[in-house]
C-alpha cells in the first residue's frame, strides 16, 4: 500500500476491541505494512468506552489518530460507533458498525435517548461518511462480533493491503486451537458474504 | 498460537509486534536484571503480565508484587546492594508512596545498579492526578531517560541498565501511558543465558550506607558528582537526535510521545522548525542543547505536563548569555492533558500563526445526536454494586461517605453516589477520622479495598484505634487487585511464584485489636443494610467486611473450563410493572430500557449471577433456564 490509512476501533469494555486491534495490527505486519497502534483507554474499562488507534503506512510517527482524519472507524456498538465517528472520521471515510446496542447509563436513567441504526445512518449522510451496517443474527457468542465485522471489511477489500490470509495468520498467533477454529469460521463466512 | 513467555525468551535476535511495556521486559532479560519488583497500577501492569507469562522455572529473574511501591523500591534497592541489577516499576502516583525511600537512593552506592521504571499518566487516563515525576527525579538527584515508542523503551531500558550498573546508581526510565500501551514492531537483540549466582555480595565497605548528620554531606557530594558525570554522558551521540529541516530561525525542543506529535503535525508544513528530541531529560544534555540554541533565533520547548525542560533550557541560555529567544508554556491549558498531535497543533498555531494554513478546514460540521461519555462502571454481578445499593438504604441523606482507590471508587457515580471524597490509596480511614471530629450528627462511612488494605490502609486503621475515632469502615473484599487486572495480594493465598500463605483481612484486624467487626457476603443485601444501620449508631471504630469474589475474574475463569454453560436472568414481562428499580437504582448495565419503558436483559452482558432478583419489588426477575421456564 502507499500513503497512510488510519483507523479507530471502538466498543464497550468486554466486547473484544483488544483482540480486534491486535489482530489488525498483526495482519498489517504479516502483510509487510508498517503499523503503529495504541489502546487509548487507561485502566481496564469495566464496561466503559474502549478505544484503539491503528495507523497503517510509512508516514505516521505518533500512534495517535487526529480528530476528523481517520479513514475508517469500526464500532462494535451503536452509541460508541457514533462517538468515534463524530470525533475521528474524516469526510468520505467509512463508518462500520455492529448493530448492537448497550445503553449508556444516561440512557438507562432516562436522561438521554438511545441511538439506533437509523439515527446513525442519518448521521453518516449528514457527515458524508460511507456507512457499513453489520448485523449478526444467530451469533452464539456475542464476543465474536468482532470477527464478523472484520471479515466483512476484509472481504470487501476495505482495508488496503490486508487480505484474508493476513488476518488468518494474525489470528493464528493469537488464539489457541478450538477458539481459533471458531473465529476463523466466522471470519471466513463473513468475508465471503462481504 | 504464539506464547508470549516463549517469544520473550528466544535466544536469537528477533522482531515482534509488542507493547512498550512488553518491550521493557525483553530489555530486562537481555540486560541481566536479577530482581524485579512492582505494585500493580496502570499504565505499567502489562510489564508484570509479560513477566508472568514466563513460567516460574524459566523466568530469567526473580519477580514479586510487593505490598506497595515503597516496599517494592526497598526490595529492589536491597537486591542492588547485594550486587544484583534490579528493577522496580510502578505507576505515576506510586512514586508518592515510594518517595521516602526513593529520595535516598542517590546516596547509596548501588553495587548492582537499579532501574526505576515509572509509568507517568499525562491525561490522567487511570490516575487521580497527572503529576509530573520529573520533579521527583530532580529532588532525588536521579537521571531520567524518556523513550517515545516501544522500540525506544527497549533500547533506553538497556542503556539505563548499562549506566546504572557501571555507575552503581539508580536510573529512571520514564514512560507515559501511551508509550506503555503503544504497539509497534521492535527488533530485539540476543539473550544470553546466565548461570544463577547465589553468592551474597553486600559489602558495607562500599558505603557508608548510613546517612546521618555529617555523613550525609560526603554522600550528597558523591550523588551530585555522579549526576554531573551522567550529564556529561547524556550528550553521547544518538541519544538526543536532531531532525534538521534546515531552519536556522526556529527550533523546537521536545521529548517522548510529544516529540512524535510534533513530527506528525509538521508533516507537509512549509518552513518546518528544526526539532531536537531529547532522550535524556534530566540532567539536560547541556552541549547538545546549547548547540541547538546557538544555531536558532527562536526556540520553543514543547513538553507535556510541567515545564521541567523549559526551565532548564532557560537557565542554560541565561547562564551562557545566549541571545536566542526561548519560549515554553503560555497559559494554564498548556499544563493540562496529553500532548496529542491535535493539542500540539493548537499550541504551535498560537505560537507561530504563519506556520500553518490560515485556519483548519472551516467547513461547518453537521451536529451529532446527544451522547454523554461512557465511563467505566461496575461489571454485571459485581459485589460492590450490591454493597452500594444496600448501604445506600441504611444511610441518612446527610451521611458522609469516603471513597478509596479500586473498582469500588466507581460507586461515586450515579445512581449510587457512594463516596464523596478521594485522596489516595488507603486514605479513607484517615480522612474519615478527620471528618468524624467535631461531628456528632452525620455518620461517617469509609470504603477500602482488600489490596489497598495491605498497601496503605493499615496505618489509618491503627490510627483510628489508637486515637479512638468514631467511624464505620467498610472493607470491600473481592479477593483480588481487580481494577489493574486481577493481581494477587497478601490476602489471596497466591504470589508470583505460586501458592502462598494467605493473610486474612479479618485476622489482621483482630490482631490489631479491632473489636467491632461484622462480616457479610454483599449479595445478602438486606443483611448488609441491617449491619450498616446498626454500626453507624455504635460508638468507636467499626469494621464491616463486605465480601464477594470479583465476578469478572470468576466468570472469565469459568468460561475457560470445559462444559461451561452461560447463565442469565430474564424479565417476566407479564409481572413487570415498569417500576425500573433494576434499571435506575440497582443499575446493572445488563438492563436495557426500551422507549415504552419495557425492560429487557442484554444477553451480551448478563452473567446470571442473580444479585438483581432481590431488588425487584414485584419479583419480575428470575433465573433463565434452558427450557425457558423457572428453575425447579
Amino acid at each position: 500500500m502507499t500513503g497512510q490509512f488510519d483507523m479507530v476501533l471502538i466498543g464497550v469494555g468486554g466486547q473484544g476491541i483488544g483482540l480486534l486491534s491486535e489482530t489488525l495490527a498483526r495482519a498489517a505486519a504479516a502483510a509487510g505494512i508498517r503499523v503503529l497502534a495504541v489502546d487509548t483507554h487507561g485502566l481496564a474499562q469495566r464496561g466503559g468506552t474502549v478505544l484503539s488507534h491503528l495507523r497503517l503506512g510509512n508516514v505516521a510517527r505518533s500512534p495517535l489518530v487526529r480528530a476528523n482524519s481517520a479513514d475508517c472507524v469500526i464500532g462494535l456498538e451503536i452509541h460508541e460507533a457514533l462517538r468515534a465517528g463524530r470525533d475521528y472520521l474524516r469526510k468520505g471515510g467509512l463508518l462500520a458498525w455492529v448493530e448492537t446496542s448497550l445503553q449508556p447509563l444516561a440512557v438507562r436513567l432516562g436522561k438521554e435517548s438511545a441511538v439506533d441504526g437509523e439515527a446513525l445512518g442519518r448521521f453518516c449522510v449528514d457527515r458524508s461518511f460511507r456507512p457499513l451496517r453489520v448485523e449478526t443474527p444467530g451469533l452464539e457468542d456475542s464476543r465474536m462480533e468482532n470477527m464478523v465485522i472484520l471479515g466483512r471489511l476484509v472481504g470487501a477489500g476495505e482495508i488496503p493491503g490486508i487480505g484474508l490470509q493476513h488476518v488468518e495468520s494474525a489470528l493464528g498467533d493469537l488464539l489457541p486451537g478450538k477458539l481459533l477454529e471458531e473465529n476463523l469460521r466466522l471470519l471466513r463466512a463473513a468475508a465471503a458474504s462481504g | 498460537m504464539k506464547k508470549l513467555g516463549e517469544v520473550l525468551l528466544q535466544e536469537e535476535p528477533f522482531t515482534e509486534l509488542v507493547l512498550g511495556n512488553t518491550a521493557v521486559v525483553r530489555g530486562m532479560a537481555e540486560a541481566g536484571v536479577g530482581v524485579a519488583t512492582s505494585y500493580p497500577g496502570s499504565p505499567t501492569p502489562e510489564i508484570a503480565t509479560a513477566i508472568l507469562s514466563i513460567p516460574v522455572e524459566s523466568r530469567p529473574f526473580y519477580f514479586e508484587f510487593s505490598v506497595n511501591e515503597k516496599v517494592a523500591t526497598e526490595v529492589a534497592c536491597g537486591a542492588s546492594l547485594n550486587g544484583r541489577l534490579s528493577c522496580v516499576f510502578f505507576k505515576s502516583v506510586g512514586l508518592n508512596v515510594a518517595a521516602d525511600s526513593l529520595v535516598q537512593l542517590s546516596l547509596m552506592e548501588l553495587a548492582g545498579g537499579m532501574v526505576v521504571v515509572l509509568g507517568d499518566d499525562p491525561g490522567a487516563n487511570s490516575s487521580q492526578n497527572e503529576q509530573d515525576n520529573r520533579h521527583f527525579a530532580r529532588m532525588a538527584a536521579l537521571p531520567v531517560l524518556e523513550p517515545a515508542d516501544p522500540g525506544e523503551a527497549y533500547l533506553l531500558f538497556l542503556e539505563a541498565a548499562r549506566q546504572a550498573r557501571a555507575r552503581r546508581m539508580a536510573v529512571i526510565l520514564r514512560l507515559t501511558t501511551h508509550v506503555c500501551h503503544a504497539k509497534g514492531l521492535v527488533g530485539f537483540g540476543r539473550l544470553e543465558r546466565r548461570a544463577v549466582d547465589n553468592t551474597p555480595r553486600f559489602d558495607p565497605l562500599l558505603g557508608p550506607y548510613i546517612p546521618i548528620t555529617s555523613t550525609v554531606f560526603p554522600l550528597k557530594r558523591k550523588a551530585l558528582e555522579k549526576l554531573a558525570a551522567f550529564g556529561e554522558w547524556s550528550d553521547s551521540p544518538g541519544l538526543n537526535p536532531v531532525f534538521d529541516h534546515g531552519n536556522r530561525k526556529r527550533g523546537i525542543i521536545t521529548a517522548g510521545l510529544p516529540a512524535l506529535s510534533v513530527l506528525d503535525v509538521l508533516e507537509g508544513v512549509a518552513g518546518k522548525p528544526d526539532v531536537l528530541k531529547l532522550g535524556v531529560v534530566h540532567p539536560l544534555p547541556a552541549k547538545t542543547v546549547r548547540a541547538f540554541l546557538e544555531s536558532h533565533e527562536e526556540v520553543r520547548v514543547l513538553e507535556e505536563l510541567d515545564d521541567e525542560i523549559e526551565r532548564s533550557v532557560k537557565v542554560l541560555a541565561y547562564d551562557a548569555g545566549l541571545s536566542v529567544r526561548v519560549a515554553g508554556k503560555a497559559g494554564v491549558e498548556d499544563w493540562l492533558g496529553e500532548y496529542t498531535p491535535d493539542k500540539v497543533e493548537g499550541i504551535l498555531r498560537a505560537a507561530w500563526p504563519d506556520l500553518f494554513r490560515a485556519s483548519p478546514e472551516s467547513e461547518p460540521v453537521a451536529p451529532a445526536p446527544a451522547l454523554s461519555p461512557r465511563p467505566p462502571q461496575m461489571c454485571p454481578g459485581c459485589g460492590h454494586r450490591s454493597a452500594f445499593y444496600a448501604i445506600a438504604k441504611a444511610l441518612p441523606k446527610d451521611a458522609i461517605t469516603v471513597a478509596d482507590i479500586g473498582c469500588h471508587t466507581l460507586g461515586f457515580l450515579p445512581p449510587y453516589s457512594m463516596g464523596q471524597v478521594l485522596l489516595s490509596m488507603g486514605h479513607s480511614t484517615g480522612t474519615g477520622s478527620g471528618l468524624a471530629l467535631f461531628n456528632t450528627t452525620r455518620p461517617v462511612v469509609a470504603f477500602l479495598g482488600d489490596s489497598t488494605f495491605f498497601h496503605a490502609g493499615l496505618p489509618g486503621i491503627v490510627n483510628a484505634l489508637f486515637n479512638r475515632h468514631n467511624l464505620t469502615l467498610v472493607i470491600m473484599e473481592n479477593g483480588t487487585t481487580a481494577m489493574t487486572g486481577h493481581q494477587d495480594h497478601p490476602g489471596t493465598g497466591q504470589n508470583t511464584l505460586g501458592p502462598a500463605e494467605a493473610i486474612p483481612v479479618k485476622r489482621v484486624l483482630e490482631g490489631l485489636g479491632v473489636e467491632n467487626i461484622r462480616e457479610v457476603d454483599t449479595y445478602s443485601q438486606a443483611k448488609l443494610t441491617g449491619m450498616v444501620r446498626e454500626a453507624i449508631t455504635e460508638e468507636g471504630f467499626k469494621v464491616i467486611i463486605a465480601r464477594h469474589p470479583c465476578m469478572l475474574k470468576m466468570t472469565r475463569e469459568a468460561r475457560r473450563k470445559p462444559g461451561f454453560v452461560p447463565r442469565r436472568v430474564r424479565i417476566l414481562q407479564e409481572t413487570c410493572e415498569k417500576i425500573h428499580e433494576c434499571v435506575e437504582s440497582f443499575a446493572c448495565p445488563t438492563f436495557q430500557k426500551a422507549k415504552d419503558g419495557t425492560v429487557t436483559v442484554s444477553p451480551e452482558l448478563c452473567i446470571g449471577d442473580g444479585s438483581c432478583i432481590q431488588v425487584c419489588p414485584v419479583k419480575a426477575i428470575e433465573p433463565e433456564t434452558e427450557a425457558g421456564g423457572k428453575k425447579p
